[in-house]
Protein backbone atom coordinates (compact mmCIF):
# COMPACT_ATOMS: atom_id res chain seq x y z
CA UNK A 1 0.00 0.00 0.00
CA UNK A 2 1.69 3.47 -1.25
CA UNK A 3 2.66 5.69 2.29
CA UNK A 4 0.09 8.50 1.50
CA UNK A 5 -3.15 6.48 1.58
CA UNK A 6 -2.81 6.24 5.76
CA UNK A 7 -2.02 9.66 5.76
CA UNK A 8 -5.26 10.90 4.21
CA UNK A 9 -7.93 11.67 6.50
CA UNK A 10 -10.36 9.05 7.80
CA UNK A 11 -13.65 10.85 5.96
CA UNK A 12 -12.10 10.53 2.86
CA UNK A 13 -10.79 7.11 2.31
CA UNK A 14 -14.35 6.12 3.42
CA UNK A 15 -16.02 8.80 0.91
CA UNK A 16 -13.30 6.74 -1.79
CA UNK A 17 -14.18 3.44 -0.90
CA UNK A 18 -17.93 4.22 -1.22
CA UNK A 19 -16.93 5.64 -4.50
CA UNK A 20 -14.98 2.97 -5.41
CA UNK A 21 -18.08 -0.17 -4.34
CA UNK A 22 -20.71 2.08 -5.75
CA UNK A 23 -18.84 2.15 -9.50
CA UNK A 24 -17.75 -1.63 -9.38
CA UNK A 25 -21.39 -2.12 -8.91
CA UNK A 26 -22.29 -0.25 -11.70
CA UNK A 27 -20.14 -1.95 -13.89
CA UNK A 28 -21.53 -5.02 -13.07
CA UNK A 29 -24.71 -4.48 -13.35
CA UNK A 30 -25.17 -2.14 -16.29
CA UNK A 31 -24.12 -5.34 -18.68
CA UNK A 32 -27.17 -7.31 -16.92
CA UNK A 33 -29.37 -4.60 -17.53
CA UNK A 34 -28.93 -3.51 -21.11
CA UNK A 35 -30.39 -6.22 -23.41
CA UNK A 36 -28.05 -7.99 -25.64
CA UNK A 37 -27.22 -6.52 -28.98
CA UNK A 38 -28.52 -2.90 -27.76
CA UNK A 39 -26.79 -0.06 -29.85
CA UNK A 40 -25.06 -2.16 -32.53
CA UNK A 41 -27.56 -0.89 -35.20
CA UNK A 42 -28.74 1.90 -33.06
CA UNK A 43 -30.18 3.40 -30.13
CA UNK A 44 -32.25 -0.01 -29.48
CA UNK A 45 -31.70 -3.64 -29.15
CA UNK A 46 -31.17 -5.43 -32.68
CA UNK A 47 -32.93 -8.52 -31.96
CA UNK A 48 -36.09 -6.38 -32.18
CA UNK A 49 -35.73 -6.07 -35.88
CA UNK A 50 -36.07 -10.14 -36.12
CA UNK A 51 -39.25 -9.69 -33.70
CA UNK A 52 -40.64 -7.30 -36.56
CA UNK A 53 -39.75 -9.58 -39.41
CA UNK A 54 -41.16 -12.69 -37.92
CA UNK A 55 -44.71 -12.42 -38.62
CA UNK A 56 -46.46 -14.36 -41.24
CA UNK A 57 -47.93 -12.81 -44.70
CA UNK A 58 -52.11 -13.21 -45.15
CA UNK A 59 -51.61 -11.23 -48.19
CA UNK A 60 -50.11 -13.00 -50.32
CA UNK A 61 -49.97 -10.59 -53.95
CA UNK A 62 -50.93 -10.13 -57.28
CA UNK A 63 -47.85 -12.31 -58.72
CA UNK A 64 -48.38 -15.59 -56.45
CA UNK A 65 -52.13 -15.63 -57.83
CA UNK A 66 -50.84 -14.90 -61.04
CA UNK A 67 -48.27 -18.29 -61.13
CA UNK A 68 -51.45 -20.36 -61.44
CA UNK A 69 -54.30 -18.31 -62.48
CA UNK A 70 -52.64 -16.71 -65.25
CA UNK A 71 -56.00 -16.88 -67.48
CA UNK A 72 -57.63 -14.74 -65.11
CA UNK A 73 -54.82 -12.23 -64.91
CA UNK A 74 -54.54 -11.88 -68.39
CA UNK A 75 -58.22 -10.77 -68.84
CA UNK A 76 -57.73 -8.67 -66.09
CA UNK A 77 -55.06 -7.05 -67.47
CA UNK A 78 -56.81 -5.51 -70.84
CA UNK A 79 -59.40 -4.18 -68.83
CA UNK A 80 -60.69 -0.97 -66.63
CA UNK A 81 -59.69 -3.25 -63.60
CA UNK A 82 -55.95 -3.70 -64.96
CA UNK A 83 -54.76 -2.47 -61.61
CA UNK A 84 -56.29 -4.18 -59.02
CA UNK A 85 -54.56 -6.81 -56.94
CA UNK A 86 -56.87 -10.01 -56.93
CA UNK A 87 -56.88 -9.81 -52.84
CA UNK A 88 -59.07 -6.91 -53.15
CA UNK A 89 -62.14 -8.59 -53.62
CA UNK A 90 -61.18 -12.29 -53.25
CA UNK A 91 -59.79 -11.63 -49.85
CA UNK A 92 -56.52 -12.79 -47.57
CA UNK A 93 -54.70 -15.71 -49.66
CA UNK A 94 -51.63 -16.16 -48.58
CA UNK A 95 -53.16 -19.33 -46.99
CA UNK A 96 -54.53 -20.38 -50.66
CA UNK A 97 -50.80 -20.56 -51.33
CA UNK A 98 -49.67 -23.19 -49.21
CA UNK A 99 -52.68 -25.48 -49.49
CA UNK A 100 -54.91 -24.36 -52.58
CA UNK A 101 -57.59 -27.01 -51.68
CA UNK A 102 -58.09 -26.44 -47.68
CA UNK A 103 -58.06 -22.38 -48.25
CA UNK A 104 -61.03 -21.12 -50.52
CA UNK A 105 -61.15 -17.58 -51.91
CA UNK A 106 -63.95 -15.71 -50.88
CA UNK A 107 -66.32 -14.77 -54.05
CA UNK A 108 -68.51 -11.31 -53.39
CA UNK A 109 -71.09 -11.98 -55.38
CA UNK A 110 -74.10 -9.77 -53.82
CA UNK A 111 -75.06 -6.26 -54.48
CA UNK A 112 -73.21 -5.16 -50.95
CA UNK A 113 -69.68 -5.55 -52.28
CA UNK A 114 -69.50 -3.35 -55.82
CA UNK A 115 -70.93 -0.11 -53.87
CA UNK A 116 -67.56 -0.03 -51.84
CA UNK A 117 -66.16 1.51 -54.47
CA UNK A 118 -68.70 2.49 -56.99
CA UNK A 119 -71.34 3.89 -54.92
CA UNK A 120 -71.73 7.50 -55.66
CA UNK A 121 -70.02 9.67 -53.17
CA UNK A 122 -69.35 13.68 -53.29
CA UNK A 123 -65.59 12.73 -52.30
CA UNK A 124 -65.13 10.82 -55.08
CA UNK A 125 -62.91 12.44 -57.86
CA UNK A 126 -64.41 12.89 -60.88
CA UNK A 127 -64.24 10.37 -63.00
CA UNK A 128 -64.40 7.52 -61.76
CA UNK A 129 -67.38 5.51 -62.61
CA UNK A 130 -69.79 5.58 -59.79
CA UNK A 131 -73.44 4.87 -59.50
CA UNK A 132 -76.11 5.62 -56.84
CA UNK A 133 -77.45 1.97 -56.01
CA UNK A 134 -81.07 2.61 -54.95
CA UNK A 135 -81.82 3.74 -58.76
CA UNK A 136 -79.30 1.32 -60.38
CA UNK A 137 -81.52 -2.46 -61.23
CA UNK A 138 -82.08 -2.64 -58.30
CA UNK A 139 -82.54 -6.51 -57.30
CA UNK A 140 -80.31 -7.76 -59.95
CA UNK A 141 -76.68 -8.62 -59.00
CA UNK A 142 -74.09 -6.93 -59.99
CA UNK A 143 -71.83 -9.58 -62.35
CA UNK A 144 -75.45 -10.18 -64.00
CA UNK A 145 -74.52 -7.24 -66.00
CA UNK A 146 -70.43 -6.76 -65.28
CA UNK A 147 -68.39 -8.98 -65.53
CA UNK A 148 -65.66 -8.55 -62.85
CA UNK A 149 -62.52 -8.96 -64.41
CA UNK A 150 -63.48 -6.92 -67.89
CA UNK A 151 -65.93 -4.98 -66.41
CA UNK A 152 -67.25 -2.24 -69.08
CA UNK A 153 -70.00 -0.20 -68.54
CA UNK A 154 -73.51 -1.84 -70.04
CA UNK A 155 -74.19 1.99 -72.00
CA UNK A 156 -71.31 3.08 -73.31
CA UNK A 157 -71.01 7.23 -72.04
CA UNK A 158 -72.34 9.14 -74.90
CA UNK A 159 -70.51 12.62 -73.87
CA UNK A 160 -66.98 13.09 -72.98
CA UNK A 161 -68.44 14.88 -69.95
CA UNK A 162 -68.99 11.53 -68.64
CA UNK A 163 -65.77 10.95 -67.59
CA UNK A 164 -63.98 14.11 -67.95
CA UNK A 165 -66.20 16.30 -65.98
CA UNK A 166 -63.55 18.73 -64.70
CA UNK A 167 -62.81 19.55 -68.11
CA UNK A 168 -66.25 19.83 -68.86
CA UNK A 169 -67.07 22.32 -66.42
CA UNK A 170 -64.34 24.34 -66.45
CA UNK A 171 -64.98 24.82 -70.65
CA UNK A 172 -69.23 25.45 -69.90
CA UNK A 173 -67.93 29.09 -68.32
CA UNK A 174 -65.03 29.72 -70.59
CA UNK A 175 -65.59 31.33 -74.33
CA UNK A 176 -64.58 28.29 -75.79
CA UNK A 177 -67.95 26.31 -74.29
CA UNK A 178 -69.18 25.62 -77.89
CA UNK A 179 -66.39 24.49 -79.30
CA UNK A 180 -67.29 20.65 -79.37
CA UNK A 181 -64.48 18.35 -78.15
CA UNK A 182 -63.59 16.73 -81.38
CA UNK A 183 -63.03 19.61 -83.03
CA UNK A 184 -59.96 19.79 -81.37
CA UNK A 185 -59.00 16.04 -80.04
CA UNK A 186 -59.97 13.39 -82.84
CA UNK A 187 -61.52 10.25 -80.85
CA UNK A 188 -61.05 6.87 -82.06
CA UNK A 189 -64.58 5.28 -81.11
CA UNK A 190 -62.16 2.54 -79.08
CA UNK A 191 -61.14 5.29 -76.18
CA UNK A 192 -64.98 4.72 -74.78
CA UNK A 193 -64.19 1.49 -74.17
CA UNK A 194 -60.55 0.83 -73.89
CA UNK A 195 -59.68 4.30 -72.93
CA UNK A 196 -56.08 3.32 -72.17
CA UNK A 197 -55.30 1.75 -75.43
CA UNK A 198 -57.30 4.44 -77.67
CA UNK A 199 -56.09 7.83 -76.60
CA UNK A 200 -57.32 11.46 -78.04
CA UNK A 201 -55.41 13.02 -79.75
CA UNK A 202 -54.09 16.35 -78.84
CA UNK A 203 -53.02 19.69 -81.23
CA UNK A 204 -49.63 19.62 -81.75
CA UNK A 205 -48.37 22.99 -83.13
CA UNK A 206 -49.42 27.33 -82.97
CA UNK A 207 -51.23 26.82 -86.69
CA UNK A 208 -54.06 24.75 -85.48
CA UNK A 209 -55.38 27.48 -83.26
CA UNK A 210 -54.51 30.11 -85.97
CA UNK A 211 -57.19 28.49 -87.70
CA UNK A 212 -59.14 30.83 -85.86
CA UNK A 213 -57.70 33.17 -83.83
CA UNK A 214 -55.10 34.33 -86.85
CA UNK A 215 -57.19 34.72 -90.12
CA UNK A 216 -58.88 37.89 -89.40
CA UNK A 217 -60.45 37.04 -93.21
CA UNK A 218 -62.40 34.09 -91.93
CA UNK A 219 -65.50 36.19 -90.47
CA UNK A 220 -64.61 34.83 -86.79
CA UNK A 221 -65.16 37.14 -84.06
CA UNK A 222 -62.78 35.52 -81.91
CA UNK A 223 -59.73 37.83 -80.67
CA UNK A 224 -57.16 37.60 -83.79
CA UNK A 225 -52.98 38.16 -83.04
CA UNK A 226 -50.17 37.62 -85.57
CA UNK A 227 -48.44 34.69 -85.46
CA UNK A 228 -45.45 35.67 -86.40
CA UNK A 229 -45.02 38.24 -84.04
CA UNK A 230 -47.21 37.21 -80.93
CA UNK A 231 -44.48 35.41 -78.55
CA UNK A 232 -43.22 33.36 -81.67
CA UNK A 233 -41.09 30.56 -79.32
CA UNK A 234 -44.10 29.35 -77.67
CA UNK A 235 -46.66 27.14 -78.38
CA UNK A 236 -49.99 28.42 -77.33
CA UNK A 237 -51.31 26.42 -74.50
CA UNK A 238 -47.69 26.88 -72.84
CA UNK A 239 -49.68 30.65 -72.05
CA UNK A 240 -53.46 29.92 -72.32
CA UNK A 241 -55.10 26.98 -71.31
CA UNK A 242 -57.49 25.85 -74.20
CA UNK A 243 -60.66 24.42 -71.97
CA UNK A 244 -61.20 28.42 -69.99
CA UNK A 245 -58.39 30.74 -72.06
CA UNK A 246 -59.78 33.61 -70.16
CA UNK A 247 -58.01 31.92 -66.80
CA UNK A 248 -54.94 34.23 -66.22
CA UNK B 1 12.31 24.50 -37.39
CA UNK B 2 16.12 24.08 -37.35
CA UNK B 3 15.29 20.62 -37.32
CA UNK B 4 13.17 20.64 -40.53
CA UNK B 5 15.24 22.69 -42.39
CA UNK B 6 18.41 20.68 -41.20
CA UNK B 7 16.48 17.47 -42.19
CA UNK B 8 17.96 14.93 -44.64
CA UNK B 9 15.77 14.53 -48.10
CA UNK B 10 15.68 10.39 -46.99
CA UNK B 11 14.22 11.75 -43.83
CA UNK B 12 11.86 14.10 -45.43
CA UNK B 13 10.24 11.52 -47.56
CA UNK B 14 10.14 8.80 -45.24
CA UNK B 15 7.40 11.05 -42.94
CA UNK B 16 5.61 12.19 -46.32
CA UNK B 17 5.13 8.81 -46.70
CA UNK B 18 4.06 8.32 -43.12
CA UNK B 19 1.79 11.37 -43.72
CA UNK B 20 -0.11 9.92 -46.94
CA UNK B 21 -0.80 6.51 -45.37
CA UNK B 22 -1.86 8.28 -42.22
CA UNK B 23 -4.82 9.55 -44.42
CA UNK B 24 -5.84 6.31 -45.59
CA UNK B 25 -6.53 4.73 -41.50
CA UNK B 26 -9.83 6.43 -40.57
CA UNK B 27 -11.32 5.05 -44.23
CA UNK B 28 -10.34 1.58 -43.55
CA UNK B 29 -11.38 1.40 -39.66
CA UNK B 30 -14.65 3.30 -40.89
CA UNK B 31 -15.19 0.57 -43.33
CA UNK B 32 -14.60 -2.23 -40.86
CA UNK B 33 -17.34 0.04 -38.56
CA UNK B 34 -19.70 -0.32 -41.69
CA UNK B 35 -18.72 -3.99 -41.80
CA UNK B 36 -19.72 -4.43 -37.86
CA UNK B 37 -23.06 -2.61 -38.53
CA UNK B 38 -24.43 -5.15 -41.34
CA UNK B 39 -27.23 -7.30 -39.54
CA UNK B 40 -27.77 -11.15 -39.54
CA UNK B 41 -31.21 -11.54 -39.96
CA UNK B 42 -32.45 -14.87 -37.64
CA UNK B 43 -34.16 -15.80 -40.57
CA UNK B 44 -31.64 -17.03 -43.75
CA UNK B 45 -34.22 -16.46 -46.27
CA UNK B 46 -33.84 -12.54 -46.09
CA UNK B 47 -31.02 -11.00 -47.96
CA UNK B 48 -31.67 -7.59 -46.94
CA UNK B 49 -29.91 -4.75 -45.18
CA UNK B 50 -31.35 -1.72 -43.67
CA UNK B 51 -28.70 0.38 -44.48
CA UNK B 52 -28.95 0.00 -48.12
CA UNK B 53 -32.87 1.60 -47.93
CA UNK B 54 -34.68 4.35 -47.06
CA UNK B 55 -38.07 3.98 -47.42
CA UNK B 56 -41.11 6.54 -47.69
CA UNK B 57 -45.02 6.44 -49.36
CA UNK B 58 -46.35 8.78 -51.57
CA UNK B 59 -49.93 9.10 -51.36
CA UNK B 60 -52.02 10.89 -54.42
CA UNK B 61 -55.25 12.34 -52.97
CA UNK B 62 -56.70 12.87 -56.49
CA UNK B 63 -56.83 8.92 -56.94
CA UNK B 64 -58.11 8.13 -53.49
CA UNK B 65 -61.49 6.75 -53.75
CA UNK B 66 -62.43 5.97 -50.16
CA UNK B 67 -63.03 2.48 -50.13
CA UNK B 68 -60.83 1.47 -47.31
CA UNK B 69 -59.49 -1.41 -49.00
CA UNK B 70 -55.96 -0.04 -47.89
CA UNK B 71 -57.12 -0.08 -43.74
CA UNK B 72 -58.95 -3.47 -44.48
CA UNK B 73 -55.74 -4.99 -45.16
CA UNK B 74 -54.09 -3.20 -43.10
CA UNK B 75 -56.05 -4.91 -39.63
CA UNK B 76 -55.75 -7.88 -41.65
CA UNK B 77 -52.20 -8.35 -42.20
CA UNK B 78 -51.20 -7.03 -38.71
CA UNK B 79 -53.51 -8.72 -36.62
CA UNK B 80 -54.57 -5.27 -35.92
CA UNK B 81 -57.82 -5.89 -33.14
CA UNK B 82 -61.18 -5.51 -35.17
CA UNK B 83 -62.28 -3.13 -32.63
CA UNK B 84 -62.85 0.82 -33.39
CA UNK B 85 -59.96 3.00 -32.53
CA UNK B 86 -57.12 0.44 -33.01
CA UNK B 87 -56.16 1.79 -36.49
CA UNK B 88 -52.39 1.24 -38.12
CA UNK B 89 -53.84 3.00 -41.26
CA UNK B 90 -57.31 4.42 -41.79
CA UNK B 91 -59.16 6.89 -44.39
CA UNK B 92 -60.55 10.21 -43.50
CA UNK B 93 -63.15 11.90 -45.41
CA UNK B 94 -63.10 15.79 -45.42
CA UNK B 95 -66.17 17.81 -46.21
CA UNK B 96 -65.33 21.46 -46.56
CA UNK B 97 -68.91 23.65 -46.46
CA UNK B 98 -69.96 27.18 -48.35
CA UNK B 99 -69.93 28.33 -44.65
CA UNK B 100 -66.24 27.53 -43.79
CA UNK B 101 -67.04 24.52 -41.90
CA UNK B 102 -64.48 21.48 -42.17
CA UNK B 103 -66.61 17.86 -41.31
CA UNK B 104 -64.43 15.41 -41.27
CA UNK B 105 -64.89 11.91 -40.63
CA UNK B 106 -63.41 8.28 -40.83
CA UNK B 107 -66.56 5.74 -39.82
CA UNK B 108 -64.44 2.59 -37.90
CA UNK B 109 -61.03 3.74 -39.92
CA UNK B 110 -63.51 3.09 -43.13
CA UNK B 111 -63.09 -0.32 -42.73
CA UNK B 112 -66.29 -0.90 -44.13
CA UNK B 113 -65.93 2.14 -46.46
CA UNK B 114 -67.80 5.35 -46.29
CA UNK B 115 -71.42 5.90 -46.32
CA UNK B 116 -73.54 8.66 -48.20
CA UNK B 117 -73.53 11.80 -46.00
CA UNK B 118 -77.78 12.98 -45.49
CA UNK B 119 -76.98 16.49 -46.59
CA UNK B 120 -74.44 17.21 -49.30
CA UNK B 121 -75.88 20.54 -50.73
CA UNK B 122 -73.80 23.26 -49.08
CA UNK B 123 -70.72 21.49 -49.86
CA UNK B 124 -67.61 23.36 -51.71
CA UNK B 125 -65.17 20.24 -52.08
CA UNK B 126 -64.88 16.95 -50.18
CA UNK B 127 -61.92 14.27 -50.82
CA UNK B 128 -59.93 11.45 -48.69
CA UNK B 129 -57.34 11.90 -47.22
CA UNK B 130 -55.54 8.15 -45.90
CA UNK B 131 -53.38 8.15 -43.40
CA UNK B 132 -50.98 5.94 -41.25
CA UNK B 133 -47.27 6.65 -39.12
CA UNK B 134 -45.68 9.02 -41.29
CA UNK B 135 -41.71 7.26 -40.40
CA UNK B 136 -40.51 10.99 -39.10
CA UNK B 137 -36.95 11.46 -39.68
CA UNK B 138 -37.26 13.32 -36.50
CA UNK B 139 -39.53 11.13 -34.66
CA UNK B 140 -41.21 12.67 -31.48
CA UNK B 141 -41.76 9.09 -30.91
CA UNK B 142 -38.45 8.14 -30.06
CA UNK B 143 -37.17 10.84 -28.25
CA UNK B 144 -39.76 10.06 -25.64
CA UNK B 145 -39.30 6.83 -25.19
CA UNK B 146 -38.02 6.11 -21.71
CA UNK B 147 -36.51 2.33 -22.49
CA UNK B 148 -35.18 2.62 -26.08
CA UNK B 149 -38.17 0.23 -27.29
CA UNK B 150 -39.29 2.25 -30.10
CA UNK B 151 -36.60 3.24 -32.96
CA UNK B 152 -35.73 4.22 -36.15
CA UNK B 153 -33.95 1.72 -38.47
CA UNK B 154 -31.12 2.50 -40.43
CA UNK B 155 -33.80 1.86 -43.82
CA UNK B 156 -36.00 4.75 -42.06
CA UNK B 157 -38.79 2.91 -40.44
CA UNK B 158 -39.63 3.63 -37.01
CA UNK B 159 -40.25 0.31 -35.14
CA UNK B 160 -41.43 -0.68 -31.88
CA UNK B 161 -39.54 -3.50 -29.78
CA UNK B 162 -42.99 -4.54 -27.98
CA UNK B 163 -40.36 -7.04 -25.86
CA UNK B 164 -39.24 -4.01 -24.44
CA UNK B 165 -41.94 -1.61 -24.57
CA UNK B 166 -43.73 -0.80 -20.81
CA UNK B 167 -46.50 0.46 -22.04
CA UNK B 168 -46.35 3.38 -20.18
CA UNK B 169 -48.25 5.38 -23.57
CA UNK B 170 -45.58 8.45 -23.89
CA UNK B 171 -45.25 7.82 -27.28
CA UNK B 172 -48.74 7.59 -28.05
CA UNK B 173 -49.09 11.25 -26.49
CA UNK B 174 -46.04 12.69 -28.27
CA UNK B 175 -47.23 11.19 -31.45
CA UNK B 176 -48.71 14.32 -33.48
CA UNK B 177 -50.48 12.16 -36.03
CA UNK B 178 -52.13 9.90 -33.50
CA UNK B 179 -50.84 7.08 -35.14
CA UNK B 180 -50.11 4.65 -32.73
CA UNK B 181 -52.23 3.12 -30.23
CA UNK B 182 -51.52 0.75 -26.91
CA UNK B 183 -52.75 -3.01 -28.09
CA UNK B 184 -55.55 -3.91 -25.74
CA UNK B 185 -54.20 -7.48 -24.89
CA UNK B 186 -50.43 -7.07 -24.72
CA UNK B 187 -50.39 -3.31 -23.58
CA UNK B 188 -47.78 -2.49 -25.58
CA UNK B 189 -47.72 0.26 -28.14
CA UNK B 190 -48.64 -0.57 -31.96
CA UNK B 191 -48.53 1.27 -35.13
CA UNK B 192 -47.49 0.61 -38.94
CA UNK B 193 -44.39 -0.80 -39.58
CA UNK B 194 -44.83 -0.42 -43.31
CA UNK B 195 -45.54 -4.27 -43.09
CA UNK B 196 -41.86 -4.96 -42.32
CA UNK B 197 -42.07 -8.66 -42.98
CA UNK B 198 -43.03 -8.26 -46.04
CA UNK B 199 -40.65 -5.09 -47.42
CA UNK B 200 -37.86 -7.38 -45.98
CA UNK B 201 -38.34 -9.92 -48.39
CA UNK B 202 -39.15 -7.70 -51.36
CA UNK B 203 -43.05 -7.39 -51.24
CA UNK B 204 -44.83 -3.95 -50.69
CA UNK B 205 -46.95 -3.18 -47.62
CA UNK B 206 -50.09 -4.82 -47.51
CA UNK B 207 -52.04 -1.12 -48.11
CA UNK B 208 -50.27 -1.00 -51.40
CA UNK B 209 -51.00 -4.01 -52.03
CA UNK B 210 -55.17 -3.63 -51.98
CA UNK B 211 -55.26 -0.49 -53.18
CA UNK B 212 -57.47 -0.74 -55.99
CA UNK B 213 -56.81 2.40 -57.86
CA UNK B 214 -52.72 3.16 -56.76
CA UNK B 215 -53.26 6.36 -54.80
CA UNK B 216 -50.73 4.94 -52.70
CA UNK B 217 -46.93 4.65 -53.84
CA UNK B 218 -44.61 2.73 -51.97
CA UNK B 219 -40.52 2.85 -52.52
CA UNK B 220 -36.83 4.06 -52.08
CA UNK B 221 -36.81 7.76 -51.06
CA UNK B 222 -33.10 8.10 -51.90
CA UNK B 223 -33.27 6.19 -55.71
CA UNK B 224 -34.12 8.48 -58.28
CA UNK B 225 -35.26 5.99 -60.51
CA UNK B 226 -38.11 4.75 -57.91
CA UNK B 227 -41.47 5.35 -58.78
CA UNK B 228 -41.82 6.98 -55.47
CA UNK B 229 -38.82 9.61 -56.39
CA UNK B 230 -40.67 10.18 -59.70
CA UNK B 231 -44.10 10.78 -58.20
CA UNK B 232 -42.58 13.72 -55.60
CA UNK B 233 -40.60 15.05 -58.97
CA UNK B 234 -43.94 15.07 -60.89
CA UNK B 235 -46.48 16.19 -58.50
CA UNK B 236 -46.85 19.31 -56.17
CA UNK B 237 -46.04 17.56 -52.66
CA UNK B 238 -47.44 18.40 -49.02
CA UNK B 239 -46.66 16.39 -45.23
CA UNK B 240 -48.71 16.31 -42.48
CA UNK B 241 -47.87 19.76 -39.73
CA UNK B 242 -44.92 20.52 -41.69
CA UNK B 243 -44.61 23.48 -39.00
CA UNK B 244 -43.50 20.23 -35.97
CA UNK B 245 -40.08 19.64 -37.94
CA UNK B 246 -40.86 16.32 -37.97
CA UNK B 247 -39.50 15.53 -41.49
CA UNK B 248 -42.36 13.10 -42.25
CA UNK B 249 -41.43 10.27 -45.20
CA UNK B 250 -45.20 10.28 -46.05
CA UNK B 251 -45.77 12.49 -48.84
CA UNK B 252 -48.75 14.02 -50.14
CA UNK B 253 -50.42 14.80 -53.84
CA UNK B 254 -52.59 17.48 -54.13
CA UNK B 255 -53.24 18.16 -50.49
CA UNK B 256 -55.66 20.28 -49.13
CA UNK B 257 -54.94 23.05 -46.94
CA UNK B 258 -57.41 22.27 -44.17
CA UNK B 259 -55.97 19.01 -43.68
CA UNK B 260 -54.42 18.43 -40.52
Amino acid sequence: MPNWIPNLPEQVRRLALLVVVVVIAFLIVRPMLIPAGFGEQGHFRSGALNDAVAHDYKYAGKASCEECHDDMTSMLASGYHNNLSCEVCHGPLAGHVEEPEEVQPEFPRGRNFCPVCHEYLSARPTGFPQIVSQSHNQLKACINCHEPHDPVPSEVPEKCSACHGKIARSKAVSHHANVECDFCHSVNEGHKTSPREFRAAKPIDRNFCGQCHADSENGSDAPQIDLSSHEPRYVCWQCHYPHLPEAK
Amino acid sequence: MRNLINAKRRDVLKSLMGLVAGLFVPKSIMAEKDQQKRFDWADDSIHYDPHDHKWGMGIDIDNCIGCGRCSAACKIENDVPREPFFFRTWVERYHILENGETIIDSPNGAIDGFNKKPDEEDVLRSFFVPKLCNHCDNPPCVQVCPVGATYESADGVVLVDSEYCIGCSYCIQACPYGARFLHPVTRTAEKCTFCYHRIVRGNDPACVEACPTQARIFGELEQKASPLHRFKRMNRIGVLKPALNTEPKVFYAHLDMEVK
